[in-house]
């Protein structure tokens, strides 16, 4: 039985734990790992939910239109703490199953496609070379999260959507607010005030039509008997606004890092700009920056190797660990920008950082095209690159499943 | 060797462009972001890269058979 608390619970894995190395799961997690592909975990509100670590298992839970991913539900399981709060309970596309999650997707998928991401890709080229430029003119040390991650994804992303790069700070600021709050009331502050600001925002566009930018395109669909209301509209700003900066930023950051650490790596990287993408794919599988693939709730009984997760059963997939699967990844916990040759020119991209099923996330190709932008440019601007402070000392994120690193000392 | 056929089914497609990155031989996206074959019968040096798609497709929406497919 899936009770909220009970003393049984208490000798469960307590889920999350914290990385001890910016790019590998936390060795709790290894250890889970080695003792099979689904294990019960139990969350800070006491209830228990199934961790899974197995690749194969993990596909096919993720595809199974049994599995809701509905976080209005009373049973759907509140990992964190901030995940209770309300504003969280719709969140756009990613918290609702068919057909809503569907007609909603299909709305945004023109604006994420692999030929528009492509389109965009000069452009962002000269914002990343603009960033770099700076960074050489102010001189070390510089914090590569303030000067570099986060303005790439954020400048894109608010491009993309119409928002006015100049509120950045404040977005940028509630994001983060969101997303590493340790309560539910805080997330809730900081969501409001976002919500907020897209309601002005989109009030403007809905006054002026014709603006550039998804957002503008879309406030000329709203149709409140039909398939996008108003509010639907402003939780899909919601979501892409969220969505689209924090975890790009933190990955192009822990990407630095991790090629950094791995000299060999990056002149591997640097010998050969035609391996490039893959090494994008090997740094997501490895880095697994958001942590977990996707949460659901179980609607049915499902029986999968020998066990039964049960209707009501929370379900977390964890990518850092699904990544490491070594029936799919050999040497998992290595890194190998090379780990796609031999034929299998899909196998490094077999990793599950962005999730599988129709919830895979809509802005994946976006992301490739930034990190790929980002550590070119990057590495090509400053070659002698170093970290600004031992690795031991960065200050990493807490507490969460979001991976990252408050700032970023970096020198030349 | 018999040939193999490859089918898409653009309902199911979530538009993630997975199979145009694999095997953009075959694999394209319309205006919507949305799956085309190009080439329903797979040359059989691509069948390795197709079968690939088809495992990344994380909508199973693309279908691979010993025939064409019935629209
Ligand atoms: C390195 C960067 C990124 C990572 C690792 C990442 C990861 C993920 C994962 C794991 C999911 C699936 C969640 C689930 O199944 O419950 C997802 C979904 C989603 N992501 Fe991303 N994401 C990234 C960048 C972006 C960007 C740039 C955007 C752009 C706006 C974005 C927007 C979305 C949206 C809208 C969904 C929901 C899709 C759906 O439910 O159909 N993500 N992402
Ligand atoms: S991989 Fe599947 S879901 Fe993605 S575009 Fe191709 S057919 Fe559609």
């Amino acid at each position: 039985m899936n009770a909220p608390t009970t003393t049984a619970n208490e000798d469960l894995f307590a889920y999350p734990q914290d990385r001890a190395c910016p790019w590998q799961p936390s060795p709790g997690y290894q250890d889970l790992g080695r003792q099979g592909p689904l294990h019960r975990v139990r969350l800070w509100d006491g209830r228990w939910i199934w961790m899974v670590t197995g690749h194969s298992q993990a596909r096919r839970l993720l595809a199974d239109p049994r599995m809701s991913a509905d976080r209005s539900r009373d049973d759907f399981p509140a990992v964190l703490p901030r995940l209770d709060a309300p504003i969280f309970k719709p969140i756009a596309i990613i918290g609702f199953d068919p057909p809503v999650h569907d007609v909603h997707r299909r709305l945004l998928a023109p604006d994420f496609s692999l030929k528009q991401v492509r389109a965009m890709r000069p452009h962002v080229e000269d914002l990343a070379r603009r960033l770099v430029a700076d960074m050489l003119r102010a001189g070390p040390p510089v914090d590569l999260v303030e000067a570099y991650a986060l303005p790439i994804p954020s400048m894109v992303i608010s491009e993309l959507l119409g928002v006015p790069y100049d509120d950045h700070e404040f977005f940028e600021a509630k994001t983060v607010g969101l997303l590493q709050a340790k309560s539910a009331e805080d997330a809730e502050r900081a969501g409001r005030e976002l919500w907020d600001y897209l309601d002005g925002l989109i009030t403007r566009k809905e006054r002026e039509p014709g603006g550039a930018g998804v957002l503008s395109r879309l406030a000329g669909e709203v149709d409140e008997d039909g398939d996008l209301t108003r509010e639907d509209l402003l939780r899909i700003a919601l979501a892409l606004l969220i969505g689209g900066h924090d975890t790009t930023s933190q990955m192009i950051a822990l990407g630095v890092v991790t090629l950094l650490e791995h000299p060999e790596q990056l002149a591997a990287l640097r010998a050969d700009p035609g391996v490039l993408p893959a090494a994008v794919d090997e740094l997501l599988r490895l880095v697994s920056i958001t942590d977990v693939s996707g949460v659901r709730v179980a609607t049915e009984d499902i029986e999968i190797d020998g066990e039964v997760i049960r209707a009501g059963d929370g379900v977390l997939v964890s990518s850092s660990m699904t990544n490491r699967d070594p029936a799919v990844f050999p040497r998992p916990y290595e890194f190998d920008v090379h780990r796609t040759r031999g034929g299998n020119a899909a196998s490094g991209r077999q990793h599950l950082t962005f999730g599988f099923g129709i919830h895979q996330c809509l802005g994946q190709n976006l992301a490739r095209m930034e990190l790929e932008v980002a550590f070119s440019v990057l590495f090509e601007g400053i070659p002698d690159l170093r970290l600004g402070v031992p690795l031991e000392a960065l200050p990493t994120r807490s507490g969460g499943t979001m991976q990252g690193v408050h700032t970023l000392p970096i020198e030349w | 060797m018999t040939a193999v056929w490859v089918s898409a089914d653009q309902e199911r497609c979530i538009s993630g462009g997975r199979c145009m990155a694999a095997t953009s031989e075959v694999f394209d996206q319309n205006e919507d972001g949305l799956v085309v074959v190009l080439t329903p019968q797979v040359a059989p040096e691509l069948e390795d890269r197709v079968r690939k798609a088809a495992y990344l497709c994380p909508s199973r929406a693309i279908r691979i058979g010993d025939g064409p497919s019935e629209g």
